[in-house]
């Protein structure tokens, strides 16, 4: 293969590699936001996703239940930063934050006796004629099943915000709740429910992580994913399908930097393992102007400066 | 609501309450004797030397030792003593007075990740099994997933403060904040395991096991079918840079042309870098993989689905890989453990930077994988007893750098300490030191 072409394949094997869990946890992220609401929590829904999530996959040897487990726990974990600041009004930044310090230690002590625990999870499955595509179907679609999952999913999501009832509503309660409760929704009913589902997804996003990709629970393995994922949001301007962009630009760029290593190109790995950030920070700078005008109303009030 | 909140204060409550009593009778106790200002403070009598030695260390048997030599084992401790320029431990060092009756000597062990992360931890955390069952009336207190930041200060203080006398912070990063309160404690003896830089209470040992990744390197290199091997790193630090290179000159010593690739994750343990690592590697024509991570399950078990070869590193990891792996370096420190741990109890320590390999038994090879053909494991089997009995010398020159710059000239054979501080990569190996 050529240089060029190892660049690629590089950059897509961690564009759905590292990128699908991230992914996950966009999507989780953009469904909260959209609702008017917004999950510093995610990171520790990722975390107890990855964690009960691998710890039911070790015990029962089915990595069905692990997902059912996983995506449990992080609707769970989202329920108590529903129940903060919906029902409690508590401020949703330090409820997240708290509920990430909360998961970090609760998986540290209740995975500690799994971390050398080996486990089938979840492989890949190659998918006929479509893997056969040089580079783009290695890197594609000889995934497991949530990284397929993860592809649908954007455009369903989409789908599902502009043109259902429901996804009408979230986004009604997401501009303005007052206005939405006029009209005759229910904006904590659908809050609790978008908040709920997000940490879900995270929680599948975790499991992507242990059962899937790594096979491994190890503590703190999100590595601050979930933080990124806020931030690729804004950076999708609540657009699933941006987010999308944005996740698998993320994950390209963890790919990217390992693949120039492999390589021997002349950066320092040190540099290049800011790029993933660098990128974010890039994007959010300039894109402050269309971030703003894309931003739910119910945001602003938290999100904005001025 | 109001009894879930009661059920969840439950355990601080009941610790206020002790507490309080506690004071109280302290608070007591005190008021009942005759006139608390009445007796002058005592300067305390002089530290009596240990009067009755501790039960003596049996030296580790050869098996023990993975093979090396109980003498050159105990000479390692000699040669330090002979060679400190800083007061025996009796002097000083708390650890060194005899206990009351019944009570124990407290060592306090800080890991930086899961004892049970088949790598470094799980590696370290075995030398504080041993050290348990070796040495009686020895206490261990551990910490794990402690980070390497001002943290790891809080936690060796804390364990001071429950009577810890001996601290070992097992990981590299540990040496700045842990440097930063050993003035604070001159009596607790500090050990660091790599450490160049010592002090009287902070001393430091490490194990040369860079000689295994040169056998292992043998093994690698004869296993390769397209010359490409892969090695993952987590920071380009000396030590890892040694194992690298040792690594890389074991392939190249029996098959020259071979090539080492080197990526580093900048992470200790992040398993989802790791995999994109090992995916990279293989995707690049990568058939042989070895790792230097703090957690090393993952690459080995993604070795294992790749179906590419696999070398460990820390720990015996041959589970995670049962058709891949071909053998490992690993740590050996129960026996180093205990008879610092015994030598200081003894008061006979005198702090040094010690540093052994594997004809002292302080690092062993792992056991050898059940496809592993037999003229591998010949091959690595005198290996080792050539680098034990010192036929063999990985680092003699000439050694040329990446750049063909001439690092080692012909026939010199460089001193540990310039291999314990090297900061270039052989030639042949792609990756870079900064």
């Amino acid at each position: 293969m050529s240089v060029f072409w190892l660049v690629i394949s590089g950059t897509l094997t961690g564009a759905v590699g590292p990128g699908i869990s991230v992914l996950y946890a966009v999507y989780g992220e953009l469904i909260t936001e959209r609702a008017g609401r917004i999950n510093l929590g995610m990171e520790g829904c990722l975390l107890v996703g990855a964690c009960f999530g691998f710890i039911a996959t070790a015990e029962t040897g089915s990595a069905g239940l692990g997902v059912l487990a996983a995506l449990t726990a992080g609707g769970l974990l989202a329920a108590i930063h529903a129940c903060l600041v919906i029902n409690r009004d508590t401020s949703q930044i330090a409820a997240g934050l708290a509920l990430t310090l909360f998961a970090g230690g609760v998986t540290a002590y209740a995975g500690r006796d799994y971390v050398d625990s080996i486990i089938t999870g979840l492989n890949p499955i190659a998918i006929p004629g479509l893997a056969a595509i040089p580079v783009l179907g290695e890197a594609l679609f000889r995934q497991d099943i949530l990284a397929y999952v993860s592809y649908a999913l954007g455009p369903i999501l989409w789908f599902t915000l502009q043109y259902t009832r429901w996804g009408l509503s979230l986004r009604a309660v997401g501009e303005s709740a007052a206005v939405a409760f006029a009209a005759g929704r229910n904006p904590a009913l659908l809050q609790w429910t978008a908040i709920v589902l997000g940490g879900a997804l995270a929680g599948i996003g975790g499991a992507q992580l242990s059962v899937g990709l790594t096979h491994t629970w190890s503590e703190g393995m999100t590595a601050g994913r979930g933080f990124i994922a806020v931030a690729l949001v804004i950076f999708g301007l609540w657009s699933p399908l941006r987010g999308m962009l944005g996740a698998l630009l993320f994950g390209g760029a963890v790919g990217l930097q390992l693949q120039l290593q492999a390589l021997g190109a002349p950066v320092s790995p040190f540099l290049l393992d800011m790029l993933p950030y660098l990128l974010t920070l890039a994007v959010l700078a300039v894109w402050t102007g269309a971030a703003s005008r894309a931003m739910p109303e119910g945001l602003k009030g938290i999100l904005r400066t001025g | 609501m109001p009894s879930r909140l009661l059920r969840q204060l439950r355990v601080p409550i009941l610790a206020v309450l002790t507490a309080s009593l506690a004071v109280l009778a302290l608070v007591l106790s005190a008021c009942g004797g005759e006139s608390p200002t009445a007796t002058p403070a005592v300067d305390p009598p002089p530290t009596p030397p240990p009067q009755v030695a501790p039960a003596p260390l049996a030296s580790p048997t050869a098996e023990q030792l993975g093979g090396g030599s109980p003498q050159r084992f105990l000479q390692v401790f000699e040669q330090g003593r002979a060679a400190s320029a800083f007061r025996p431990t009796a002097e000083f060092a708390a650890a060194a007075r005899p206990l009351p009756d019944g009570e124990k000597l407290k060592v306090g062990i800080i890991f930086s990740g899961s004892q049970r992360d088949l790598g470094w931890n799980q590696a370290a955390a075995a030398g504080a099994d041993y050290v348990e069952q070796t040495l009686p009336g020895v206490e261990i207190i551990r910490a794990e997933n402690i980070p390497e930041t001002a943290e790891v200060q809080e936690v060796a203080e804390q364990m001071i403060r429950d009577g810890a006398t001996i601290v070992i912070p097992t990981s590299f990063g540990y040496s700045g904040p842990i440097k930063a309160i050993i003035g604070k404690h001159p009596e607790v003896m500090f050990l660091h395991l790599g450490d160049l830089e010592i002090f009287e209470n902070y001393g430091s040992f490490f194990a040369n096991i860079w000689q295994l990744e040169y056998a292992a390197g043998r093994a690698a290199g004869t296993a390769t079918e397209t010359g490409k091997l892969g090695f993952i790193a987590a920071f380009p630090i000396p030590s890892s840079l040694l194992n690298i290179n040792a690594f890389h000159l074991g392939a190249q010593s029996v098959n020259p042309d071979v090539e080492t690739t080197v990526i580093m994750t900048n992470a200790w343990c992040d398993p989802g870098k790791q995999v994109t690592a090992v995916k990279t590697m293989t995707d690049a024509g990568v058939d042989v993989l070895t790792l230097q991570q703090d957690c090393t399950k993952t690459v080995i078990e993604a070795a294992e689905r790749a179906g590419v070869w696999v070398t460990g590193f820390h720990y015996d990891a041959s589970a995670a890989a049962p058709q891949q792996w071909i053998t490992g370096a690993t740590w050996n420190w129960g026996p180093v453990m205990a008879q610092v741990i015994h030598d200081i109890r003894s008061g006979v320590y005198q702090t040094s930077a010690k540093f052994a390999g594997i004809e002292a038994g302080w690092a062993k090879l792992a056991p050898f994988g059940s496809q592993v053909p037999e003229n591998i494991r010949q091959l690595v089997l005198d290996t080792v007893q050539g680098l034990r009995d010192g036929r063999i010398s990985p680092f003699t020159g000439p050694i040329y750098d990446q750049n063909n710059e001439l690092r080692i000239p012909p026939g010199e054979v460089p001193t540990e300490a310039y291999l314990q501080g090297i900061d270039w990569l052989a030639q042949g190996i792609i990756g870079r030191t900064n």
